[in-house]
């Protein structure tokens, strides 16, 4: 399983010199094994994977953690969409009342863009997911809601021999008790747990997460807590705050590292990493 | 050990944080968490007992109506929920761990997630300031 990184900047899309080691582009990251391809979230990174897309690919899942705009914004950028040739299937969080179908096409109509659903080549095929195992391709992917405003999934992507968790957008104090000492009533655990790659929302220092309680986002040291309780084997901080330059997040990281000591690696995700698993 | 869902994660998170009375039940009615304040109407810390079957908790305390009947557990309100699996609602009289005949309000409505999932039933307690 390979996971390319195409976007792991939180909320915003903030490009700029200042940025550039990690990135500008909100979430969006590709997992391809054998003759399946993954992209999970829409953000503005989809853009340039859209671009270098190739021909390798006539089917191509994305998968939607939820409808957030830093998570969506990027989708009628894809160019594989104008494709006639490529079938896109899009999967994402079901809610009580409006299919995610409708959903959607809030975003694909006038006056936040100007092509709808229905206008485009091949109209995407639409699925909605809610805690739920199945197979795409090559890949087994199971996804649960986790604690996030608004109805927001994470992923669990496997193959036989390797697994990939996916939690851009997930406030884990919040949503558990007694944290981090009780697996069983923590959000998200079952997704996370023993994977051998975790990607998860890190998005502040914990005197910031102090001041935005409920906004929906993780502290980078109640993360990493969260990664410990679930042995994963390796961490990517995920989703960094708009505000926070290359110097800044390197700055949180070391200090970081200096007080707390993991038994596996915890490094800041960057736009252009790649993963082989 | 698995995880509980995400509904009753936060609904044990809301129960934390109240003053007054909560129980939070599975589908099968087992009592899965109560609150301080609960702890303070069945005399027992929660981490004393960990989760209790349904037959076990509907009888430790003694509710009684107004004229000092008992009532029997099936008509406690958040039993009610569990079999109906809808809202219900009543008061009546128990003694809390203090002896003491306190009288109590209960409204429990049942926890549907999505998509329409029924995974259980919390029930709020509110105590008579008069009692």
């Amino acid at each position: 399983m390979k996971v390319t990184v195409w976007g792991c900047r939180g909320s915003l899309p903030s490009p700029g010199p200042e940025k550039n080691k990690y990135g500008g582009n909100t979430s969006c990251v590709q997992v391809e094994h054998k003759d399946t391809c993954l992209i999970l979230d829409g953000g503005s990174g989809i853009q340039r994977l859209g671009a270098s897309f190739g021909e390798k690919y006539k089917e191509v899942h994305i998968l939607l953690s939820h409808l957030h705009i830093d998570h969506t914004m990027g989708l009628g950028f894809f160019l594989p969409l104008y494709n006639p040739n490529v079938e896109i299937h899009i999967w994402g969080p079901s809610t009580t009342i409006e299919p995610l179908l409708q959903r959607l096409r809030r975003y694909f109509s006038p006056p936040l863009f100007p092509v709808r659903l229905s206008e485009l080549p091949k109209h995407p095929v639409i699925h909605e997911l809610s805690n739920s195992e199945f197979t795409i391709g090559d890949l087994e992917v199971k996804s649960n809601y986790i604690c996030h405003p608004g109805p927001t999934l994470a992923f669990k992507i496997s193959t036989e021999n390797a697994s990939f968790a996916y939690m851009p957008d997930h406030e884990v104090v919040l949503g558990s008790a007694n944290f981090p000492y009780e697996p069983e009533w923590t959000s998200g655990y079952d997704i996370a747990k023993d994977v051998d790659l975790l990607f998860h929302d890190s998005q502040y220092r914990s005197e910031e997460y102090a001041a935005r309680v409920g906004w929906g986002h993780s502290s980078i040291k109640d993360s990493v807590e969260f990664a410990k309780m679930c042995n994963v084997k390796r961490m990517e901080l995920f989703h960094h705050d708009p505000l926070h330059t290359d110097q800044q997040l390197e700055k949180i990281m070391s200090d970081f590292k200096s007080q707390v000591k993991t038994d596996f690696p915890v490094e800041l995700c960057a736009e252009g990493n790649v993963y082989d698993l | 050990m698995s995880q509980q869902p995400l509904e009753l994660i936060l609904a044990r998170q809301f129960a934390d944080s109240m003053t007054m009375a909560v129980f939070l039940v599975d589908p099968e009615g087992n009592l899965l968490f109560y609150n301080e304040a609960a702890e303070d109407i069945l005399g027992i810390r929660f981490s004393e007992t960990g989760i209790m079957p349904v037959g076990e908790w509907s009888s430790i305390f003694k509710p009684t109506d107004f004229d000092d009947n008992p009532i029997p557990p099936s008509e406690l309100p958040l039993v009610e929920t569990l079999n109906t699996q809808r809202p219900a609602h009543g008061t009546f009289y128990i003694n809390n761990k203090k002896e003491k005949h306190v009288s109590i309000t209960v409204t429990s409505i049942p926890i549907e997630g999505r998509p329409d999932r029924y995974l259980g039933a919390m029930a709020l307690f509110w105590k008579s300031p008069e009692s």
